[in-house]
């Protein structure tokens, strides 16, 4: 069977799935059956892209020019499988979560919010299998525009604030991102990502390409949210808990993230960004931020709040892993998007519980309710626990990598880094489960768990998140596809 | 053997229009305007034709009557002009679709005289395109011009004041440009454009050359609205009727640049247009800081259609640091923005003469989320150009300015390119405002506005052309590659 046009069906599938949600706008219960559909169809798709993907291979598929001579190419490589998986996996569960979540707190405007989300799916999609920089952009801006809805819409005047911000740092990224394009089409004549970069024959003045990385480095580091031009995500925690969950935990932060990797091993490569000496700066920029990020969420009384700035500081691990130029730090960097993903939904679904059930936001408030709330409460306790890497909970392995990374390039400070992050860590989340576990709460007579819609989608990902702990390699061979991937970008794609 | 006679016969329309238009007028002044959509949407037949028929066959010059230049008068149609006359055309052809209501709302019983003023108008800018013959083209362009002051001065209480200062500095520019005409010809003996361009190669460090280069792009300049000889524009787009905005703002000055495009690199070529003074980066550099007043005065209007206005002025900025540039991208990208613009443009103040034609007025604080409910296709269409305009992919506007921004990487002009990227940037907070008011509720009001709003659309005449014109700017944006490689095959150097 020819799998040509599966990456073009897998993105295709939820901008279809627009038109007969904005239709059945009337009727809820079809309408969701349109998202859970697409949900599935999206995700069986990209499966059938994974034992290629796992052999090393890719799907390509030109489309037609953008402009002279650079087409509208998909490619589903390794990677882009990888991240793909993730977001369309996740999605799934996110719109069980999502269906319990507007009804049970009664929001406005659904068909909008899943419509909505739909379109930012497939635009995460597009960025996962964008085989050139410029499907790359139009998919990047497809996905700020398609997010805006969703950032203000409870349309309060916060929540409009907070999407002014978002759009004014997400756009300026955008033509940042442009600069940058338009630049290395000038140097190189291409805009193909390859395995190894587009400069390995070329002699450039080191200013230029300082200019370039610095352009390259705003534009995915918005998304990314690396300090300093983290702040659009915080605020943009007053988007409604399930848009928090899977796109500012999964899809449009993991997008920022993506694009880094795909930027610097695939653009630059590995080779170059040492020779010139950039990935020293992103080794500050991350390590900073993962520190940085730590502190600032101990100070955060409002839970979406310390949960953004964790994630903040996890989306450096990422980074560091890519900054720090070895084979295993690259396959920890990875492996930490499919890890943080799973264990940081979980932990965004939980606060959304806890909002819609007992309309409690800040953590002060949170005394005693594991006993109501027994199965969030201990969802939230496996997710914080591997956020702190213990193991064998998912995020062990990928620090485990991390760090062998930072051993394997001699480097100390990332290690030191990575260390005092996780005590951080777990100085932050565990004063949230002694108030849940320990202390006497007021006002919880009466209140029970959550709608299932909610807490299966809290269970089954909190489940996913010890399974990948304890096995790796389960189901989509995440341990092998990071490790085969990080091998390509140092070898050269050879 | 039709293809031959194209370019007379796209100018023999508007005449011909201009004159069956008072004739049937007279009798039924209805008449006028379905005459007008006849005659604009044949020109446009013409002229695609034509466009194609240069594709095939290469440019062609056209002498009326068989005589030659000198003696003649010749009409030339290559890429250049070709591609101008298009566009001029075709998105004239929808604004006077769309124009019907606003007409009979906005000047009822004055269909007749309007009707024929906008046929002889268009037969000012198709001929000052055309035209291969420098004193020619000032003719066309003060027919076109004196036409469009008719227009202008048909609209709000304001409006014959604001065509009165047009008029005093349109004909302020028409003069320089004359004056630069007449020196050229006192030294070259000529005034073909074709024979003149073959002789300016000897006479490049000729002082009277230089003069007149200087007196022609100023008084273009004026009429292309670029800094700082702008002034006219703004209170002229907003005080006109919304059908003369919607008819003028998109092409009007998009001729004046045609003209711009013609002498710099078609007639004097670059190197000599810069042999005693860098004149073309002075351009760009007007340009430049055109594209940043546009969009910063364009953010501080109330006014959709002023706010239209300081937007074109910018917009023409674009084109024009685009020609500034004289390299392929940065010419490319002009040309793209001149199809752009034109169809973004016209889209937008056609929404605002909707706005106009339901609401009673276009002013953006008196906004509100109920719009949505009303004017779902309207709406539908504004976001869709509003976001062109920012410049996002895969609509029509990222493109040109993906390519402007190769040009200005190509000069390595890193100055034009951040003012390229601010300028986005500066569009996002005057579009974006506007779809805050339009789709969200107001939190201070603190309910929706919107729940007891009914769909009141505007007519399907009026829908129909907005939303073309809104599609129009997804399909050029996917179709920019085949427009692009045209272009760059028509660059002269």
């Amino acid at each position: 069977m020819s799998l040509t046009y599966v990456p073009l069906l897998a993105i295709l599938v939820s901008l279809f799935a627009v038109i007969p949600i904005l239709l059945s706008s009337k009727k809820p219960n079809l309408r969701e059956f349109w998202t859970i559909l697409a949900a599935v169809i999206k995700f069986g798709l990209i499966l059938l892209l994974l034992p290629g993907a796992i052999e090393g291979k890719s799907v390509e598929l030109h489309l037609m020019d953008l402009a002279p001579g650079i087409p509208l190419a998909l490619k589903a490589d390794p990677l882009g499988v990888f991240f793909a998986i993730i977001a369309s996996g996740l999605w799934i569960f996110t719109s069980f979560y999502s269906i319990g979540y507007v009804r049970g707190s009664g929001e406005h405007k659904q068909t909008r919010y899943f419509a909505s989300f739909a379109v930012c799916l497939s635009a995460t999609i597009g960025i996962a299998f964008s085989a050139n920089l410029i499907t790359f952009v139009l998919f990047y801006e497809m996905l700020t525009i398609a997010t805006y809805p969703l950032v203000i819409h409870n349309e309060k005047q916060e929540a409009i604030n907070a999407g002014r911000k978002y759009l004014a740092f997400t756009l300026t990224a955008g033509l940042l991102l442009v600069a940058a394009s338009a630049l290395v089409y000038h140097y190189t004549g291409s805009l193909d990502f390859t395995p190894g970069g587009l400069f390995t024959d070329l002699e450039l003045p080191h200013t230029a390409m300082l200019v370039m990385f610095i352009l390259f480095l705003g534009a995915v580091g918005v998304k990314a949210g690396i300090m300093p031009i983290h702040s659009w995500l915080p605020a943009a925690m007053a988007a409604p808990t399930p848009v928090s969950a899977l796109l500012h935990a999964v899809a449009v932060v993991k997008s920022g993230v993506f694009a880094v990797i795909r930027v610097m091993g695939y653009v630059f490569g590995v080779d170059v960004l040492g020779d010139y000496g950039l990935n020293d700066i992103l080794i500050v920029l991350a390590g900073s931020t993962i520190i940085l990020a730590s502190l600032i969420a101990f100070a955060q009384d409002n839970l979406k709040r310390r949960l953004a700035y964790s994630t903040i500081g996890h989306l450096s691990y990422i980074v560091l892993g890519v900054a720090l130029l070895t084979p295993m730090g690259m396959q920890g960097g990875i492996m930490h998007i499919a890890a943080h993903a799973t264990m940081k939904i979980t932990l965004f679904f939980c606060a959304g519980a806890i909002y819609v059930n007992l309309h409690r936001t800040e953590i002060s408030n949170l005394n005693g309710i594991a006993k109501v709330m027994p199965w969030t409460m201990g969802a939230f306790t496996i997710g914080s626990l591997g956020l702190a890497g213990v193991p064998p909970i998912n995020g062990f392995f990928s620090k485990w990598y991390l760090a062998m990374g930072s051993l394997e390039g001699d480097m100390l400070i990332p290690l030191i880094v990575l260390v005092v992050s996780g005590l951080l860590n777990i100085g932050y989340f565990y004063p949230i489960i002694q108030r849940a576990y320990f202390r006497k709460g007021e006002g919880l007579e009466g209140y029970g768990e959550a709608s299932p819609f909610m807490v299966v989608p809290i269970v089954c990902t909190a489940a996913l998140s010890i399974l990948f702990g304890l096995f790796p390699n389960l189901f989509f061979s995440f341990f092998d596809l990071a490790g085969s991937i990080a091998e390509t970008l140092f070898t050269g794609g050879n | 053997m039709i293809e031959s006679h194209l370019p007379a016969y796209i100018a023999l329309t508007f005449v011909l229009f201009s004159v069956l238009i008072p004739a049937f007028g007279v009798w039924k002044s209805e008449l006028s305007q379905p005459l007008a959509v006849i005659g604009s949407g044949i020109a446009a037949t013409f002229s695609i034709f034509g466009f194609l028929n240069y594709l095939n066959d290469g440019a062609l010059r056209y002498y009326f009557g068989g005589w030659e230049p000198p003696v003649g008068i010749e009409f030339v149609y290559d890429g250049l002009s070709g591609f101008f006359v298009m566009v001029i055309n075709v998105v004239a052809f929808f604004v006077l679709i769309h124009s019907h209501h606003i007409a009979k709302r906005e000047f009822p019983g004055k269909e007749m005289p309007y009707y024929a003023m906008t046929m002889l108008m268009l037969l000012g800018f198709n001929g000052m395109v055309l035209t291969g013959d420098l004193f020619n083209l000032y003719v066309f362009l003060e027919i076109s011009s004196l036409s469009a002051y008719a227009l202008i001065a048909i609209g709000d209480k304001p409006a014959p004041f604001a065509a009165f200062r047009y008029l005093i500095i349109g004909t302020a520019g028409g003069t320089l440009y004359l004056l630069g005409v007449g020196f050229l010809y006192t030294v070259t003996g000529t005034l073909n454009i074709i024979d003149m361009a073959a002789m300016l190669p000897e006479l490049f460090d000729n002082n009277a050359v230089f003069t007149a280069l200087i007196l022609m792009i100023v008084g273009i300049g004026v009429k292309a609205a670029l800094f700082p000889m702008h002034g006219w524009l703004p209170d002229a787009y907003t005080y006109a009727s919304s059908s003369s905005s919607a008819l003028i703002a998109p092409i009007g000055t998009k001729v004046a640049a045609y003209i711009l495009f013609r002498i710099i690199l078609w007639l004097f070529g670059v190197d000599i247009a810069d042999a005693v003074a860098p004149l073309t980066t002075i351009v760009g550099i007007l340009a430049a800081i055109g594209i940043l007043y546009g969009s910063i005065m364009a953010i501080a209007q109330k006014e959709m259609k002023r706010m239209l206005a300081y937007s074109s002025v910018s917009q023409i900025g674009y084109i024009i640091m685009g020609l500034s540039l004289a390299n392929p991208w940065g010419f490319a990208g002009a040309l793209l923005h001149v199809l752009n613009h034109a169809v973004m443009k016209a889209c937008l103040f056609m929404i605002s003469g909707q706005m106009r034609l339901k609401e009673g007025h276009s002013d953006i604080t008196k906004f509100d989320d109920s719009y949505r409910k009303k004017y779902p296709w309207t709406m539908a269409a504004f976001t869709i150009a509003a976001l062109s305009m920012v410049g996002l992919p895969p609509l029509a506007g990222f493109f040109s300015k993906w390519y402007l921004v190769l040009g200005t990487i190509d000069n390595s002009n890193w100055i034009f390119l951040a003012v390229i990227l601010i300028s986005s940037l500066l569009n996002a907070v005057y579009f974006f405002r506007i779809l805050e008011k339009v789709y969200l509720m107001n939190p201070s009001k603190g309910q929706k506005v919107s729940a007891d709003a009914e769909q009141n659309e505007s007519p399907l005449s009026m829908m129909l052309p907005t939303g073309i014109l809104a599609v129009g700017l997804i399909v050029i944006g996917f179709a920019n590659a085949v427009v692009v490689t045209i272009l760059l095959g028509i660059y002269p150097l």
